[in-house]
């Protein structure tokens, strides 16, 4: 990389001296992308973010050619994919790489998030950058959903059916929402157009988030496995090569299971009812979103029973309104751990209990995400209750106690510590002396 | 290395938690030995020709075929000559012409598939009521794909003792509630195939299935051998990249 003497722009190409000394473009990549220190002790979870910008450009390119030839109308949406699929040069390939690359954007942003999670990304000073990405998966959220909508199969209409009719729960306006989100008396026309439109649009506002979201990752600094900060050089790395190189051996990885779906099981993580063109008149025997959405699907159905005054019969909550409460709240809650979290350790490494909880916390998702796949009936009822119950008690609850309760393993002093110990720090396990340069 | 196996096992659980398959009342349809299926599938060319037979001389005459046009047909093996020909046993109605007048035509190679029934009310009228679907998608639009057509195709019999059939209804094992509108047309009718091939019951299912899976998605065998070349050159670009990150972080104590 350049390193720049002191004084005026550090590059030798006058063109990008001229530009790089009115706006200082060049300057700005070389200190956040090239000399950015990261901490050098980064495993490979920490991939996941720069996948999920791979991803959001990768969606959004072929986005933009999907909607060249798409129309956005009840009578044509259908046929219009069709003519894609089939007579469009690569449409196929387009709207495969854009359906798969909606689950693969969902499956890298989890990762992500339980990276956060595990490593405590979301404790001070990262409170503001834990929120943003909160954000961006709400935006995510809405328009992986509106995109669903758009081919106008029969779970883009029924699936859109039930999200809208979520909002009638609302006392009072609950109807007046609906029929304002609908533009009429049921999802039709109207509501595929704007569907259409808020769904070119809300990308541009992620990408503009995402923007924020970088930009106070690169004020504070990453987090890391260890969860203490850099304690100087010695802790850190330049992030070009060591990080970009690494970025590029992960995304590699990343884009052969792409890949393999798009090209050998496109329509694995679809629904095979999605190929039937949408019919009011006809109800598919199960409503079931998208596997992202599955978790919270759950949630929703969890509640089957209102909330009142005991002994009184006094109804607060409608059953219905506990579950789109709580559908949002499962959201919602993630905005406040920064402050719910008590612990002044980070790394779920040297928590001993929360490790477990937060395990815990993924289990009782992935189960959560099975219950929302199969009909809400028996002990499944039950089992997708006693999840929602651990989710929410882990925030609410346990986040909060366990930070005054559980006794943290001894931090090391620094990141480098365990491989650049001190002369007579105590005898070194064989094998973690510094070995030969491996010169290749 | 734990951490390595943890992301592997959320990748699968999301694999494995994605296809919502839900089918009461029907049983399983049992896995057949496509020429299409896996890596390096491709569809049985002659099979699916057989199968164009049997869906003209039978289906035809309920089903429709929306989303295929005749030039498709070129990727099924047909040349020019034979696209224009089988296009021009279909009549359809164009115009206006000049005089403002509606006529009827042959199709031609541009046309997509003329249906039988002019509408879906005449289709209702036609069929007692019931709407016979499109078979365009139908392979991907029916959970259990290709192995579920055939299997229906072949699963129609005697209703189980003691269930009673309303007239017009037949009982097929795997179709979800059994009962359905669609008589067991293979049994009733038979093709003669120009390739001289015996048209059973099950071949023609099968050669129908064929048929229809190339209709579903006729864009699978450039699919499959582009991912092949995608996937290779990823593999390679990938080890690259991991030989690179290796020297790069040689002298690095991580």
């Amino acid at each position: 990389m350049a390193h720049g003497s002191s004084g005026g722009t550090p590059f030798k190409n006058p063109v990008v001296r001229w530009v790089d000394s009115r706006l200082p473009i060049f300057s700005m990549m070389v200190k956040e992308y090239g000399q950015f220190p990261a901490p050098r002790n980064f495993n490979y979870f920490w991939n996941f973010g720069a996948l999920a910008m791979i991803v959001l450009m990768v969606m959004i390119v072929t986005g933009l050619f999907l909607s060249m030839h798409y129309t956005a109308h009840v009578d044509y949406a259908f046929n219009s994919v069709e003519r894609i699929m089939r007579d469009v040069n690569f449409g196929w390939l387009m709207r495969y790489i854009h359906a798969n690359g909606a689950s693969m954007f969902f499956v890298v942003v989890f990762i992500h998030i339980f990276r956060g999670l595990y490593y405590g990304s979301y404790k001070k000073p990262r409170e503001l950058l834990w929120i943003f990405g909160v954000i961006i998966l709400l935006l995510m959220m809405a328009t992986a959903f509106m995109g669903y909508v758009l081919p106008w199969g029969q779970m883009s209409f029924w699936g859109a059916t039930v999200i809208t009719n979520l909002f009638s729960a609302i006392p009072l306006v609950g109807d007046e929402i609906v029929t304002w989100l609908w533009g009429g008396f049921s999802v039709d026309n109207p509501t595929l157009n704007r569907f259409f439109s808020l769904h070119f649009l809300l990308p541009f506002v992620i990408v503009g988030v995402v923007f924020l979201h970088v930009a106070a990752l690169h004020i504070t600094g990453s987090n890391n496995p260890k969860g203490i900060e850099p304690k100087g050089p010695q802790d850190t790395l330049p992030f070009h090569p060591y990080y970009t190189i690494k970025d590029m051996f992960g995304s590699g990885v990343f884009m052969i299971i792409f890949a393999m779906f798009v090209f050998f099981a496109p329509n694995y993580l679809g629904h095979a009812d999605n190929y039937i063109p949408a019919n009011p008149l006809v109800t598919p025997a199960h409503i079931v979103p998208e596997w992202y959405f599955l978790p919270f699907y759950a949630m929703l159905r969890a509640i089957t029973f209102n909330i009142g005054i005991p002994f009184t019969g006094v109804t607060i909550i409608e059953a219905k309104l506990g579950g789109v409460i709580t559908m949002f709240g499962s959201i919602i809650v993630l905005f406040f751990i920064s402050w719910l979290d008590t612990s002044p350790v980070r790394s779920a490494r040297y928590r001993p209990i929360y490790k477990w909880c937060m395990w815990l916390l993924v289990l009782a998702v992935v189960v959560l995400g099975y219950c929302g796949s199969q009909p809400a009936e028996g002990l499944l009822v039950v089992v997708a209750q006693i999840c929602t119950f651990y989710y929410f008690l882990h925030f609410l609850v346990l986040m909060p106690l366990l930070g005054k309760l559980e006794r943290p393993l001894p931090l090391p002093r620094s990141i480098s510590e365990p491989v650049l110990r001190e002369p007579g720090a105590g005898p070194l396990p064989a094998g973690a002396t510094a070995k030969p340069m491996e010169k290749s | 290395m734990w951490k390595r196996a943890c992301v592997l096992a959320a990748l699968a659980c999301v694999a494995l938690g994605g296809p919502a398959s839900a089918s009461e009342g029907a049983t399983h349809p049992p896995a057949q030995d496509w020429e299409f299926n896996g890596l390096f599938g491709t569809f049985d060319l002659a099979s699916a020709q057989r199968g164009l037979q049997v869906y003209e001389q039978i289906c035809h005459a309920c089903h429709s075929l929306n989303h295929v046009a005749y030039r498709h047909l070129g990727e099924l093996g047909f040349n020019e000559d034979e696209v224009a020909a089988i296009a021009a046993n279909y009549q359809l109605s164009d115009g206006p012409d000049e005089n403002g007048e509606m006529f009827d035509r042959p199709a031609e190679g541009s046309d997509f598939f003329v249906p039988f029934f002019a509408n879906e009310e005449a289709a209702r009228a036609g069929n007692g009521g019931a709407y016979p679907p499109d078979l365009s998608l139908i392979v991907k639009a029916r959970s259990g794909g290709a192995d579920y057509i055939y299997a229906f195709l072949t699963g129609f019999e005697e209703p189980p003792d003691g269930e009673e059939l309303p007239a017009g209804r037949y009982w097929n094992e795997y179709f979800p509630g059994h009962q359905l509108a669609m008589p067991n047309i293979l049994d009733v009718n038979t093709v003669e195939y120009t390739d001289g091939t015996e048209p059973t019951h099950a071949q023609m299912a099968w050669d129908v299935t064929n048929f229809l899976a190339w209709a579903a998605e006729p864009q699978m065998m450039e699919r499959k051998q582009m991912g092949l070349k995608v996937v290779l050159f990823l593999l390679v670009f990938t080890a690259l990249m991991y030989a690179v990150k290796r020297k790069v972080w040689a002298n690095v104590h991580h």
